[in-house]
């Protein structure tokens, strides 16, 4: 055997072996308990467009939740001022990044000041000022906490969002933040994409809210402790929409996050569906105190600022329990069960891509794409084999080991197979066999000037080394933006593209040639069948 | 087997030819791009933002009775295509907002064509802002890839042979573009992906023979420019052939068996390695013979 071939063929062997122990979990449908442990367990991903399924991209208000921190600062001051007997005017979120708070006298503001000193460290303080005739302060949220608020408002959503999915029920989603606002989800092979998107993107926000049946919902003018809202009903049998305008108390009683439980049941007696939900100690305590007080007066059940119903309290509800019910379907309250029990979303959230695809589409792709893969390998390998005779098959047998490489690295690495990947490697099919056509027509120029097979096949693989790394690193570096920059499919596309150079650059210097060294270190071949 | 023995084809003296070919290629590609920019070619949704489907009917279904059915229902502007087989259905609609669109166009098919069921094989909807994004991405991308290329080419070679490279690069993009402007294809991120693939592969060919030119420049420092030119392109020709051959036949098989999905991306491919030959044959090298030409001209007059 020729010098140095020993550790060339046992790193091919070596890297063979491996790509079909990484290989397996991918082509083994179950694999045998004894593999899992210490042998590899990841296999290939389809994406999306192979397998079908959705892929969202969710942006969060995070404004919102910074300013629904303020409206709570303000309520709680709001709270505190009145259980200290200190007479105020008006507390509300001023803009975007204040809370304002006006007074009747210089002596309270004084006593407020310190007093917000205290609670609100982090808050910056203006001086007091005149705001017609009235003594007028306001805090402003600092940058930073903003900032923080923001942040901790999509790591919310992200749980928020994960919970929910895995009560939907859908198998390996991923839920990811990117960028500063964003959250993808990618949920395959989901069989009702629009009802997990309504799921998803919903807020569910739930507030108990009295009705205040002492202002006219008509009468334009609305008091600051109150609001408007709809009461939205469908009809079920024409699908007609009726509003119906509610006027409710701003500040809502009971809050949906004091709930501890929500479950969907089935009315005796009307045979339908409604939402049962089970307050906490705290919850339990502040329902029982607010339908004692309200005996004979109307709450309604705010979601998302749609008034969902709003009945009269009949009796006191101890014991921490109440029901949602109304026009459910089973799906719809099974839903609103999941939304309620993972809890609201800390902002609103928008989604601005939405991709899905259809599971036999996604099928129809992975078919076609193989099939056209295959009959690509084929038409090259025969092309080859007629071109270069037995040294075509050399590099054929090149092309199927660096196909056979890329795959393991794929497995290996976990990687997102797309269909873009599919033609990265029917691409790579071409160039692996480009490197080889580089070498075998140097060797052809070489025998040409009358130098021995052996004396050719080196001097081809030295001149055209340089050649081959010129040629390799180019496409590396566009393959390289195009992973840095490309999302979904074009970044799978990048993967396999950037793999399949990297492989090809070891087995057309390695691989192929150690293949020529042990044909023509036998029995002093004459000529060179190329 | 050879297909091509030894040739002595003189590449460089066609300059005048190819260059006129090239130069209205390229005036095309510029015009495509322009209108891309101005927002005036078939835009792919992921650059516009808008709302794309997919839909396939259980019966044939002809693009103006689904028009006609879209405007009764409220929607006046969308854009229909028809897939060949399988009764299938493009709606593409620009710059809506995402959700309520793919709802509204399947009810309004619901409701007209209601013996004609039909599934949403896929539906994608793209938000504006992240329609901008990626514009913005991939234009970044394009931008560094280049530049990436061009100074790997004048680190290995020199600037004139970086000069070359790099207009022959950019004539094969330009070409493509051409070909998708004139085609009225659609210009999405998949296409884009295309071009810049195909500026690594026409780089990778013209590195081929700028290898051998300047291998052949340093053993005959004497002979002419022109000469030593055509000899390397000719030296390395066979090589170029078979190769374009093997990833032309790996892209048409893409082509035409690869489905709907990468049918444009494919067909992208099988332009782009036509052109990107063509171009290190025709292109790159003739514009470094001109600028190797120019230099020695100087150096004579100033010696």
């Amino acid at each position: 055997m020729p010098k140095g071939t020993g550790w060339r063929i046992s790193l091919i062997g070596i890297f063979v072996l491996l790509s079909f122990l990484y290989l397996t979990p991918t082509l083994v449908a179950k694999l045998p308990t004894w593999w899992s442990g210490l042998l590899p367990k990841d296999k290939i991903h389809l994406g999306l467009d192979l397998q079908g399924g959705t892929h969202l991209v969710m942006e969060v208000d995070t404004q919102k939740a910074v300013e629904g921190s303020l409206d709570l600062v303000a309520t709680d001051l709001e709270d505190t001022l009145n259980s200290k007997n200190l007479r105020f005017k008006r507390i509300s979120r001023n803009g975007f990044d204040k809370v304002s708070v006006v007074l009747y006298e210089k002596g309270t503001a004084d006593t407020v000041q310190k007093l917000i000193k205290d609670k609100y460290p982090s808050y910056e303080l203006s001086p007091t000022f005149d705001e017609g005739g009235f003594v007028a302060l306001t805090l402003r949220v600092s940058d930073k906490d903003a900032q923080d608020r923001k942040d901790k408002s999509v790591q919310q959503a992200l749980e928020t969002i994960r919970n929910r999915i895995d009560q939907f029920g859908v198998s390996e989603p991923t839920i990811q933040r990117e960028g500063i606002n964003h959250i993808v989800v990618q949920l395959p092979g989901i069989k009702d994409p629009q009802r997990a998107i309504e799921l998803i993107g919903r807020t569910a926000r739930l507030d108990f809210k009295m009705v205040r049946e002492d202002i006219s919902p008509t009468s334009g003018t609305i008091p600051d402790d109150a609001e408007l809202l709809k009461e939205k009903s469908v009809d079920s049998k024409t699908g007609a929409v009726t509003e119906i305008p509610i006027v409710v108390q701003k500040k809502p009683m009971i809050t949906g996050d004091l709930l501890t439980d929500a479950q969907v049941r089935i009315d005796s007696q009307f045979n339908q569906p409604y939402v049962g939900i089970e307050f906490n100690s705290l919850g339990a305590k502040l329902f029982d105190q607010v339908t004692a007080a309200n005996v004979g007066k109307r709450f309604a059940i705010v979601l998302d600022n749609n008034i969902h119903s709003a009945p009269v309290i009949r009796e006191r509800i101890s014991g921490g329990s109440a029901q949602i019910s109304g026009s459910f379907t089973e799906k719809t309250a099974a839903d609103l069960a999941i939304v309620l029990r993972a809890g609201a979303l800390p902002a609103p959230v928008k989604i601005i891509q939405n991709v899905t695809v259809g599971p036999s589409l996604g099928q129809d792709s992975i078919n076609k794409g193989l099939y056209a893969g295959l009959i690509g390998v084929l038409l090259v390998v025969v092309f080859m084999a007629v071109y270069y005779k037995l040294s075509g098959m050399i590099a054929n047998l090149g092309m199927i080991l660096n196909i056979l490489f890329l795959m393991g690295a794929l497995a290996a690495l976990g990687a997102t197979l797309t269909l873009p990947g599919i033609a990265a490697i029917v691409l790579l099919v071409g160039m692996s066999v480009d490197s080889n056509v580089i070498i075998f027509e140097r060797i052809r120029e070489e025998l040409k000037l009358g130098k021995s097979p052996k004396a050719a096949l080196d001097s081809g693989y030295d001149k055209a080394f340089l050649t081959i790394m010129d040629s390799h690193v180019t496409t590396l570096i566009t393959a390289a933006v195009l992973f840095q920059f490309g999302t979904g499919p074009v970044k799978g596309f990048a993967v396999s593209l950037s793999l399949g150079v990297i492989i090809n650059l070891f087995t057309s210097l390695i691989g192929t040639k150690v293949t020529f060294d042990l044909f023509l270190d036998r029995g002093k071949v004459k000529k060179m069948s190329i | 087997m050879e297909l091509l023995g030894k040739t002595n084809i003189d590449f460089i003296g066609m300059r005048k030819i190819s260059f006129i070919i090239s130069a209205i290629i390229s005036i095309v590609g510029m015009i495509g791009v322009i209108q891309v920019g101005r927002g005036a070619a078939n835009m792919g949704i992921d650059f516009s933002g808008g709302t794309s489907m997919q839909l396939k009917f259980s019966k044939p279904i002809s693009i103006a009775d689904a028009r006609t059915a879209l405007h009764k229902n409220g929607i006046a502007k969308a854009d229909l295509q028809e897939i060949k087989d399988g009764n299938k259905l493009l709606v593409k609609m620009a710059g809506a907002a995402v959700g309520k669109p793919s709802e509204m166009v399947q009810t309004a098919f619901k409701k007209e064509f209601a013996d004609n069921a039909f599934t949403v094989e896929s539906s994608t909807e793209i938000g504006p802002s992240i329609g901008d994004k990626l514009r913005k991405d991939t234009l970044i991308a394009a931008l560094l890839s280049m530049l990436g290329i061009i100074m790997y080419i004048a680190w290995r070679f020199d600037f004139k042979f970086g000069v070359g490279a790099t207009l022959a690069t950019m004539h094969d993009c330009l070409a493509m573009f051409a070909a998708f402007y004139l085609m009225n294809k659609e210009i999405n991120l998949m296409f884009i992906t295309a071009v810049l693939t195909i500026a690594g592969y026409s780089l990778t060919d013209t590195v081929v023979v700028f290898d051998r030119i300047r291998e052949n420049l340093h053993k005959n420092l004497k002979g002419a420019m022109n000469t030593i030119f055509n000899d390397s392109i000719n030296e390395v020709l066979s090589r170029t052939i078979v190769t374009s051959t093997t990833v032309f036949l790996a892209a048409i098989s893409l082509f035409l068996f690869g489905g709907e999905v990468i049918h444009d991306f494919a067909f992208a491919l099988l332009v782009g390695v036509i052109i990107g030959t063509y171009s290190s044959v025709f292109v790159a090298s003739p514009i470094v013979v001109i600028l190797e030409n120019r230099a020695l001209a100087k150096n004579t007059k100033t010696a």
